[in-house]
């Protein structure tokens, strides 16, 4: 599309010093000599101040730390399942590209009907699933590492249908070339061929519907952990630290802008670098999808 | 043409038999049964009284069994009791529906005001400031959480400003001008975030009808710009964002749930919200595969509408829609 470069380079450079920032948040946290989990109760829902730039939330602990240490899993959690979800996408579209047959029939049916679900009321229902009934011990199934996995499987079992569908018209394309042939002229078995030749030429749209895929993976991430479904207190995140929000607008307003501009600088640069991604890497913006 | 339309509604009802089945396996598998439910309301009720009663209800049988008893009587059109209502489903279902219907046709009416003409307007001032700020709104709105976005309207208008009710159907029996403002907000959020995706659609279709030949040869006869913009490129233009529009309509269904819950509207996304978390199976089972089936035919009117406007598109044979 046509942003101009200096305000797209811009927009490029805001998201991703805003995602360094937050990785590094343990670091800056410990060397700047806060604790985001420390509460302040003589000091509950206070505007900005010189000890906390954002002010504090209701119970008294530091906004700007916060946030930072909720980015990081909102963060975190986001990249874990787009790169899953693009590693899935990949293997299945390349191989269905490549072999065709009853196997890609299976598939394309099944991002078809991917593609018409309600995706959030599914998402909702997983995330309230009782992993107990699966065979997942107690004290497995209720550890906050757990919480973090199931966001992080979830919303990467359904991110991967787009890479799917892109990778596979690219092979189809990439397989009729004379140097993919070649390879089979001379010998290369069809992995080989998969691997060497065809997922490196693969890789723009693999790396445009990761960028995507992160974008909607924070997305989700957030609406699920603000509807308490998604990552629990104590661990913040951008989006359940929206929940307490609602309910104090009257009297803190502040507490709901920040969170949420946060999800939306961040979703926005993961779609403005994937655009980039698509006119800079395909000449004619051929893999780019629709929306 | 009617053998693709019989192949892909026979392909809808497979999704949707597939759906049933994985919904319902999943619906298995959420904290607590039925009859726990029930014992949570009865203290004096034992561990012996529990068993009898799964074995009355059939509980205690395996999923799959429980499902293709489901099936059975929802293929005969029994689609079962809502639990938390204790009315037969459809009959909870059926003014949910017409709330939704009536809020997201608003909400698309009004996207579509706003997003049609900023796309057309970005498309004409192609590459200057006007088609960069239209973009940048663009990203910006596809970024936006809905949560977010009603969070923030609701505190303006509604907590701030005190002019509009946030949300919520106005009391039985109040007249037109309060039902507009009870959905103001809740449309107002819907809306806001679909626009984006509709200038977005609008502006890559117009710019690729402006390319046209026709387009050249409008010009060579002195047409004016306007009149090339609106009549010539616009007609062309209009055919891909129908398609983008009927999917949008099958789109909102999920978004709505947000939407609605927080605004707390009566329409089917809070309902499948509100019968999720309350374990209201059959509610929450059948309000799922609605949703489903509203999203595939809207697949399929999209489609079909394209090909009935687009008279180079034939349907039979090899479609070329997989690539």
């Amino acid at each position: 599309m046509s942003i101009a470069r200096p305000a797209l380079a811009a927009i490029a450079a805001l998201g991703t010093s805003l995602a360094l920032a937050c990785l590094a948040a343990p670091w800056i946290l410990t060397l700047a000599g806060i604790d985001p989990t420390e509460t302040d109760l003589l000091n509950r829902l206070a505007g900005p101040s010189a000890a906390h730039p954002l002010g504090t939330d209701d119970l008294g602990r530091d906004l700007l730390a916060r946030l930072l240490d909720g980015g990081r899993v909102s963060i975190v959690v986001g990249l874990t399942a787009a790169v899953i979800a693009a590693t899935i996408g990949s293997v299945l579209g390349v191989v269905a590209g490549y072999f065709g047959g009853r196997f890609d029939a299976v598939l394309m049916r099944f991002t078809d009907g991917v593609i018409a679900l309600p995706l959030l009321a599914v998402l909702i229902v997983l995330a309230a699933i009782d992993l107990g009934k699966l065979g997942i011990p107690e004290e497995i199934a209720r550890s906050p590492e757990a919480g973090l996995a199931r966001i992080v499987v979830i919303t990467a079992a359904f991110g991967w249908t787009t890479v799917a569908r892109l990778v596979r018209a690219a092979t189809l394309s990439l397989k009729t070339r004379d140097f993919v042939r070649a390879a089979i002229a001379l010998g290369a078995s069809p992995w080989r061929v998969m691997l060497v030749h065809i997922l490196p030429n693969a890789l723009s749209p693999i790396l445009v519907a990761t960028a995507l895929a992160l974008g909607e993976v924070i997305k989700f991430e957030s609406v699920l952990s603000f509807l308490g479904l998604g990552i629990q207190p104590p661990t913040p995140s951008w989006g359940n630290m929206l929940t307490n929000a609602q309910e104090l607008i009257w009297t803190a307003p502040h507490l709901a802008l920040w969170p949420g501009l946060l999800i939306l600088a961040t979703v926005a640069s993961c779609n403005i670098l994937a655009d980039a991604l698509a006119d800079r890497l395909s000449p004619r913006g051929g893999a780019r999808p629709s929306s | 043409m009617l053998g693709y339309l019989v192949r892909r509604l026979i392909q809808a009802i497979a999704v949707l038999a597939a759906m049933s089945l994985v919904v319902y396996v999943l619906l298995g598998l959420m904290p607590g049964d039925p009859v726990d439910l029930m014992a949570s309301g009865d203290p004096k009720m034992t561990p012996a009284d529990m068993q009898r009663l799964r074995a009355l209800h059939g509980v205690d049988r395996p999923i799959l069994e429980r499902y293709a008893s489901w099936a059975t009587a929802a293929l005969q059109g029994d689609l079962g009791w809502s639990r938390s209502f204790r009315r037969p489903v459809l009959e909870i279902m059926a003014p949910r529906l017409a709330n939704t219907l009536l809020l997201m046709g608003s909400a698309l009416a009004v996207a579509l005001g706003i997003g049609l003409p900023l796309g057309i307007w970005a498309a004409a001032r192609r590459g200057r400031l006007a088609d960069q700020a239209i973009n940048l709104a663009c990203f910006a709105g596809a970024a936006t959480p809905t949560f977010w976005l009603a969070l923030l309207l609701m505190m303006v208008f509604a907590v701030h400003l005190g002019w509009l009710p946030a949300g919520s159907l106005p009391p039985d029996g109040a007249g037109p001008l309060e039902v507009l403002r009870h959905m103001a907000l809740p449309v107002a959020t819907l809306a806001l975030v679909e626009a984006g995706i509709y200038a977005r659609h609008m502006r890559a279709a117009m710019i690729d009808a402006l390319a046209q030949d026709y387009v050249r040869t409008a010009r060579a006869k002195g047409a004016s710009e306007l009149r090339i913009l609106l009549v010539h490129a616009l007609r062309n233009a209009a055919l891909p964002v129908t398609t983008v529009a009927a999917l949008g309509f099958g789109g909102l269904f999920s978004g709505a749930l947000v939407t609605e819950t927080m605004f707390a509207w009566p329409g089917m996304g809070k309902l499948i919200y509100d019968s999720i978390l309350t374990s209201d199976f059959n509610m929450a089972l059948v309000t799922l595969l609605f949703a489903t089936l509203v999203t595939l035919l809207a697949n399929l009117l999209a489609d079909l509408g394209y090909a009935a406007l687009d008279p180079r598109i034939a349907l039979d044979g090899s479609d070329g829609r997989d690539g």
